[in-house]
């Protein structure tokens, strides 16, 4: 009814460029791939079944312009996409068929919805007569993915599909990114109709780039004018939002430290002297424990996650807070905040560089230089040095910071290899960083690695992955295999689902409950795959193996055989103050 | 913190799924409805919904925070009681003998200020608009006498103050007139 009036053209070139997209009696299915093509879409991921064939049928007419890219599971697709679109920051795509098809969707779509991807998914469905009589594959995807969607919509008839798929991509990418699923049933894509796409460019009931309140930014900049010893902490939002360069410039006028969370890493280079690290669980020490000493806290682009937090009742309660948000439902959602600054921390931090006083912060600094010695001595020398025989993930870490010179693109999967990679991964440019945050996704780092690749072609992508998680998505190899996407991967392999082994190593007595693993030759299977393959046991080995892969220009497969019940330190305990970080 | 009953009115475009997405944000955080109501509003084109629950103020600033985030919401508000005009109505099925062999009853009728909306020769119903507490003393003035059926809406209510639910409908399409 009304969305029409919410879809309107631009200006006038815009409105030129697509009218000539107008077209007489085309397929739904047809228009599918058009729409597809109007958004700038050249790739995407998929599965082919029932319910999706008549695009199928159209993706292979027009194979020259769109590549698919078959992966070997649904989950593999969508994961893909989502790695696509955090190294290209375009929109990723994932087309699957109804019913398990869809359904195999959800697990990426929710991992896009609550790390903030954007990413459209096209689900196949039955015949619209067919709806709600239980038919061959059919379930309602739509209400299945509802809570994990950013939006989503069920296309009935074609002459919907222009005005669906600009919303969706609008929705997409706009505000804070996230997922939309697009259902569409079978006669929608056969239905002929006249075609013809408008770009949406506002929808009324949506307003994603919140105005930023100058009151706000006044008010911060006198908090940080007058603060002794202020902490930045910075999340996904600078990257999302292209503020790296802010981000530096606010901070190198200012003087003060900042850290990151998990997703905010490799926006600002490690290398950088006011880099003090991460927050967080597993986060350093100082980072953590100064968040507790701080006089004000500078959040930008961050939602204050548990894994960030620790115990609210004792998070930051000495400091006035200042949160940088492009999404309104983040402030105060977790942590009180002194001042809110909605809108793109691109633009506020920008406003707030314009007026805020130079400083700087050398003896609050020292605070931060004197805690990492600390941490140096007794964790972070004996994860990259070790003294003993059994390989870290720690050196492996660091001889791919050797090879990579900062420069690689690391994704990485859930766990203690997660963890250790973070840590110890050094970045020289932004949207280098790939992990699952939020939902801790095993299986998501090698399908996220082939679209991480694929978004970013002239860059090394070293995907990290545990020998669990590996196991979830292994079949990817496949679409590794026939695509010849040039991705590195390196399993860290200590035979034990080691992140849950460790938690119940320090709070279940040891009672490791299935979390050690048998496991399969994992160079035999990638050679099965005709990937390259080698593996380390030894660390004299290592350095020259890591050599070969970062070297190799095709696929590369690398199991580093690491010690079995090694732990990650520094940690706090869950539900813990951040001020209790463990060291050991 | 203090559990306090929240009036929640949703503007809203009139879409396939909404619902879903408005109850899905109660199921996740484990909260139970009070009551809820739909319908059109003064706009044509624009649904409202009237969701009551009773939760504290931490939690109905993040809950219409999430609801105004759906992307085909418009505007979410929140009010006490006290902010609201609000109402429910009843219906009362009760068999048409009692109403001819109970005196009692057309008093109870009488006091209640209901209404009779119909009569046979079987059943007659009554309907009552008021507040929770009047449908409720009905109800139990009635039960004892032989109660057929009974059924409640959900809240309905308008706010004292200005909702300007059309200023921003009218902001938007200047905005995008402009372009």
């Amino acid at each position: 009814m009304h969305q029409k009036d919410v879809l309107l053209t631009n200006n006038k070139m815009e409105k030129e460029k697509y009218n000539k997209l107008t077209m007489k009696q085309i397929s739904g299915a047809e228009a599918m791939i058009h729409c597809l093509l109007a958004e700038g879409v050249d790739l995407i991921y998929g599965y082919p079944g029932g319910a999706i064939m008549p695009v199928y049928d159209e993706l292979y007419k027009f194979q020259k312009k769109l590549n698919h890219i078959l992966t070997r599971h649904e989950q593999g697709a969508v994961h893909a996409a989502q790695g696509f679109a955090r190294t290209s920051g375009k929109v990723g795509v994932a087309i699957a068929t109804s019913g398990p098809g869809a359904t195999n969707l959800i697990t990426g779509i929710a991992d896009a919805l609550i790390d903030s991807t954007p990413i459209v998914c096209i689900t196949g469905q039955v015949a619209s007569h067919l709806l709600g009589t239980d038919a061959f594959q059919e379930t309602d995807i739509i209400g299945i993915s509802t809570p994990a969607t950013k939006w989503s919509y069920q296309i009935t008839k074609a002459s919907e599909i222009p005005y669906v798929m600009a919303k969706a991509f609008y929705i997409a990418r706009s505000g804070r990114p996230g997922p939309v699923l697009i259902d569409i049933t079978k006669d929608a894509q056969f239905e002929s109709f006249d075609f013809e796409y408008k770009k949406c460019l506002g929808i009324r009931s949506y307003n994603p780039l919140p105005e930023i309140n100058t009151k706000k930014i006044d008010e911060a900049i006198s908090i940080i004018n007058n603060a002794k010893k202020p902490l930045l902490v910075w999340g996904q939002g600078v990257i999302l939002g292209r503020a790296e360069e802010e981000l530096k410039s606010f901070i190198e006028k200012t003087g003060i430290p900042a850290v990151w969370t998990i997703l905010g890493l490799s926006a600002l280079p490690t290398s950088h002297p006011l880099n003090m690290g991460m927050v967080g669980m597993h986060g350093n020490y100082g980072p953590n424990l100064l968040t507790n000493e701080c006089d004000v806290l500078i959040a930008v682009g961050m939602r204050f996650d548990d894994r960030v937090t620790g115990d609210l009742n004792t998070y930051a309660k000495q400091a006035k807070i200042i949160h940088l948000e492009i999404d309104p439902s983040e402030i105060n959602k977790n942590v009180k905040v002194d001042v809110p600054i909605l809108g793109n921390c691109k633009e506020s931090l920008g406003l707030l560089i314009k007026k805020i006083k130079e400083n700087n912060f050398s003896s609050w600094i020292n605070h931060f230089k004197r805690l990492y010695e600390i941490e140096y001595k007794k964790v972070i020398k004996r994860d990259l040095f070790p003294k003993k025989n059994g390989l870290t993930m720690g050196e492996a870490i660091e001889s791919i910071n050797k090879y990579s010179k900062g420069d690689a693109v690391i994704v990485t999967d859930v766990g203690q290899h997660q963890m250790v990679a973070c840590r110890y991964a050094k970045f020289n440019r932004s949207q280098s960083n790939l992990t699952s945050g939020g939902l801790g996704t095993m299986g998501f780092a090698l399908p996220a690695a082939i679209g991480a690749k694929m978004g970013a072609p002239d860059r090394e992508v070293v995907a990290v992955i545990g020998d669990g998680g590996y196991q979830m998505t292994i079949q990817e190899l496949g679409t590794i295999f026939q695509t010849q996407v040039a991705v590195k991967i390196v399993v860290l392999n200590n035979d034990f689902l080691g992140m849950v082994r460790q938690w119940q190593q320090l709070f279940f007595d040891k009672r490791y409950a299935s979390t050690e693993m048998t496991n399969p030759d994992f160079v035999t299977i990638a050679k099965g795959y005709h990937i390259d393959a080698v593996r380390v046991t030894k660390r004299n080995e290592l350095d020259s193996s890591v050599k070969k892969m970062m070297l190799s220009k095709k696929p590369f497969f690398l199991e580093v055989c690491v010690e079995k019940e090694d732990n990650v330190f520094p940690m706090i305990p869950s539900g813990a103050s951040v001020s209790d970080i463990r060291l050991e | 913190m203090e559990l306090k009953k929240y009036t929640i009115s949703v503007y809203s475009e009139n879409n396939v799924g909404l619902l879903n997405r408005i109850s899905a944000i109660f199921l996740k955080r484990h909260i139970n409805l009070d009551s809820f109501s739909s319908s059109e509003s003064e706009i044509k084109d624009v649904y409202r919904f009237v969701i009551v629950v009773k939760v504290d103020i931490n939690k109905i600033n993040n809950l219409v925070k999430q609801i105004e985030k759906q992307v085909d919401v418009i505007k979410a508000f929140y009010h006490t009681d006290e902010e609201t005009i609000f109402q429910e109505s009843a219906l009362y099925k009760v068999k048409s003998n009692s109403l001819f062999e109970e005196r009692k009853i057309q008093n109870i009728i009488k006091q209640s200020q209901a209404n009779i909306v119909t009569v046979s020769p079987k059943f007659f119903v009554i309907e009552l608009t008021g507040f929770r507490e009047e449908t409720e003393k009905l109800y139990n003035d009635l039960k004892p006498l032989g109660l057929l059926q009974f059924v409640r809406s959900g809240r309905i209510s308008v706010t004292k103050e200005k909702m300007g639910i059309s200023e921003i409908l009218n902001t938007f399409k200047n905005n995008n007139n402009k372009i």
